[in-house]
């Protein structure tokens, strides 16, 4: 048996989380007693074979096909799914990406097993013994799973990546699906990049503003407050249901996972679904009348006070630092 | 255009979630429920379509006969047809649900007609299993894709945007199609009191389906371990944006 990892790439730009996967994917081939195989879909693919090697996987299979230049995930589903059965795979796995968990349920579909997405641990045994995420973090599962094949996910950043101690050679082998024609139907026919540079998921610092903030033109000062600290203004839901900022400020379970140096959430309770969108923060500092909020209680730092005053003054104190009053 | 959402009835849980005693459960006694996000937006999108294309949308959920409750806002939100697939109220796992619903597809559309279009939600809110909507797809013979935030049509194409990093990507999927919808795509509208009052009047259609269990089965939920820190207060008002500032130069962002 082998364990089959699936690297997710744009024409051979590497994501990160399939460095994860690989490791994860390291771990559990070896708690099996199988090699772990890395399968790479897509143009370009023969380029991470060495990557793929560092990581621990002894070979890769390179899958080509006229089809398969970017990626799609019926046709991607469909080749992996092919070359599992044709190398009697005991198990497939991918990072918890939006692709990752896509191509992986279009495998579970055609193979008809069951797929477990964002696991945390899995011990193979009679049954395998799984550990997975449920309302995107705030809660656990254990489940048991029984599957001729076994088809899963791990929760991305639920671990560090770190090369194998003993590198794969890097060979490859190609594989050639047999692809029919009408899997182009979801194949990607543009890609637009709109903002180079900081993103909320990777600013340095958030200054985030919830139901306290009271209105979209309260929002004024926690930008001037992001953009001297060199950062992104984020947000609570009840503040997008609100329609005071774009959803693509939101951040939360239904929103964006930020991993700021520091996260000054100003106004916001700290709900569950907020919280695990934010609990990545390095440090957390809550901005609330209220001491007993959620937010004030989980974070490092609190100011209890009207953020409407607190915010302004804290302005101030920046700019004259900062050699601007 | 003939338009299906499958929807989720999910509990709404504040600053903590709480599990049953025996761990089989979200204790849901003291709270409220709603529909999972992704679905409220899948069913906003719908609704609009609905309007700017001209058609009829059919909600429908598989789940407790409470579930109803998610319906009828449903209706009250604009959508013209409901349909239940009432389970026991045990939690039912993906394969036993991609398999209720698929069917479930077949026979709404042997009775009235194929649906050009059927949305589900990117993932449940609660569970997050990411598969149901790919699951019934297949079985369907239709092309999906998830992470959608926009969609358009020309020519019998859905032309639909998922989000990528700092940009987006373009499918151009030929109807009849399934997609995966996130929430973020529209701002889903408040129900109106005449949107209420209509809800009411509106026929919820059950389905009794039976389908085989897949291969997972639930031993616990539990929470994971907290990180309890001390919160350091800084202040009470406006004088603490000196130590505020301090914390900023501390961790180098000023
Ligand atoms: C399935 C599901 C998914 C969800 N996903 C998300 C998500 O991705 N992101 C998200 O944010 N939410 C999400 N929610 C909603 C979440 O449960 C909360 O409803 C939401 O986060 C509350 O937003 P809030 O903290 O701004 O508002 P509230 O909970 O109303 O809190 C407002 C806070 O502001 C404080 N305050 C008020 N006035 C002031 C003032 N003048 N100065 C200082 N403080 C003040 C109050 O003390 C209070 O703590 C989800 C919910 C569900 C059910």
């Amino acid at each position: 048996m082998t364990l089959l990892v699936v690297l997710e790439h744009d024409r051979g730009d590497l994501a990160d989380a399939s460095l994860e996967a690989l490791t994860a994917g390291r771990g559990l081939a070896a708690a099996n007693g199988w090699p772990m195989h890395a399968v790479i879909v897509g143009a370009n693919g023969e380029n991470l074979a060495s990557d793929a090697a560092k990581y621990g996987a002894e070979v890769s299979h390179v899958v080509g096909h006229d089809m398969l230049v970017d990626f799609g995930p019926e046709a991607w589903g469909e080749s992996v799914a092919q070359l599992a059965r044709s190398i009697d795979a005991g198990a497939v796995m991918a990072s918890g990406t939006e692709r990752g968990n896509e191509v992986l349920a279009q495998i579970a579909a055609r193979l008809d097993e069951p797929f477990v997405a964002n696991c945390v641990t899995v011990t193979p045994g009679d049954p395998w013994e799984i550990t997975r995420v449920q309302w995107g973090g705030s809660l656990l599962e254990d489940t048991t799973l029984v599957a001729g094949m076994k088809l899963l996910t791990y929760g991305h950043h639920s671990l560090e990546p770190s090369p194998a101690d003993s590198a794969g050679d890097g060979s490859t082998i190609a594989f050639t699906p047999e692809l029919d024609a009408t899997l182009a139907r979801t194949i990607v026919q543009d890609r637009t990049v709109l903002t180079k540079g900081v993103t909320l998921a990777t600013a340095p610092v958030v200054v985030s503003g919830g139901r306290g903030v009271g209105s979209a033109e309260g929002f004024g000062p926690l930008e001037e407050l992001a953009e001297l600290l060199g950062g992104r203004v984020g947000c609570s839901r009840a503040v997008t249901n609100n329609g005071w900022r774009p959803h693509s400020d939101q951040v939360g379970q239904t929103g964006t996972r930020i991993a700021p140096e520091i996260y000054i959430a100003t106004g916001i309770s700290g709900a569950i679904q907020h919280w695990v969108g934010a609990m990545a923060s390095k440090n957390i500092l809550a901005i609330n009348t209220d001491a007993e909020a959620n937010m004030v209680v989980k974070a490092g730092h609190a100011v209890i006070a009207d953020l409407h005053q607190v915010v302004p003054a804290i302005i101030d104190e920046v700019k004259k630092r900062k050699g601007l009053a | 255009m003939r338009i299906l959402v499958c929807v989720k009835r999910v509990p709404a849980p504040g600053a903590k979630i709480l599990v049953t005693e025996d761990g089989q459960d979200v204790d849901a006694a003291h709270l409220g429920f709603t529909t999972s996000p992704h679905e409220e937006c899948a069913l906003e999108e719908a609704v609009q379509i609905a309007e700017r294309e001209g058609g009829e949308v059919t909600v429908l959920t598989l789940g407790e006969a409470a579930a109803e409750e998610q319906l009828r806002y449903a209706a009250s939100v604009g959508a013209h047809n409901a349909v239940l697939i009432p389970t026991d109220g045990e939690p039912w796992d993906p394969q036993r649900t991609a398999r209720a619903i698929s069917q479930a597809i077949t026979d709404l559309e042997a009775a009235d007609g194929a649906f050009d279009l059927i949305l589900f939600g990117n993932e449940s809110a609660d569970s997050g299993g990411f598969q149901v909507g790919v699951r019934c797809a297949y079985a369907l013979g239709r092309p999906i894709v998830n992470g959608i935030k926009g969609i358009e049509f020309a020519d019998g194409v859905a032309s639909a945007r998922r989000e990528i990093d700092g940009g987006y990507e373009v499918y151009e999927v030929p109807l009849p199609a399934v997609f995966g919808v996130k929430e973020g795509i529209n701002l889903p509208r408040y129900p109106t009191m005449k949107g209420r009052l209509a809800s009411k009047k509106v026929e919820v259609a059950s389905m009794e389906l039976q389908a085989d269990s897949g291969g997972l089965a639930r031993v616990r939920l539990h929470r994971p371990e907290e990180q309890v820190s001390e919160t350091v207060i800084l202040g009470t008002g406006a004088d603490a944006a000196g130590a505020v500032c301090d914390l900023l130069e501390e961790l180098g962002v000023l």
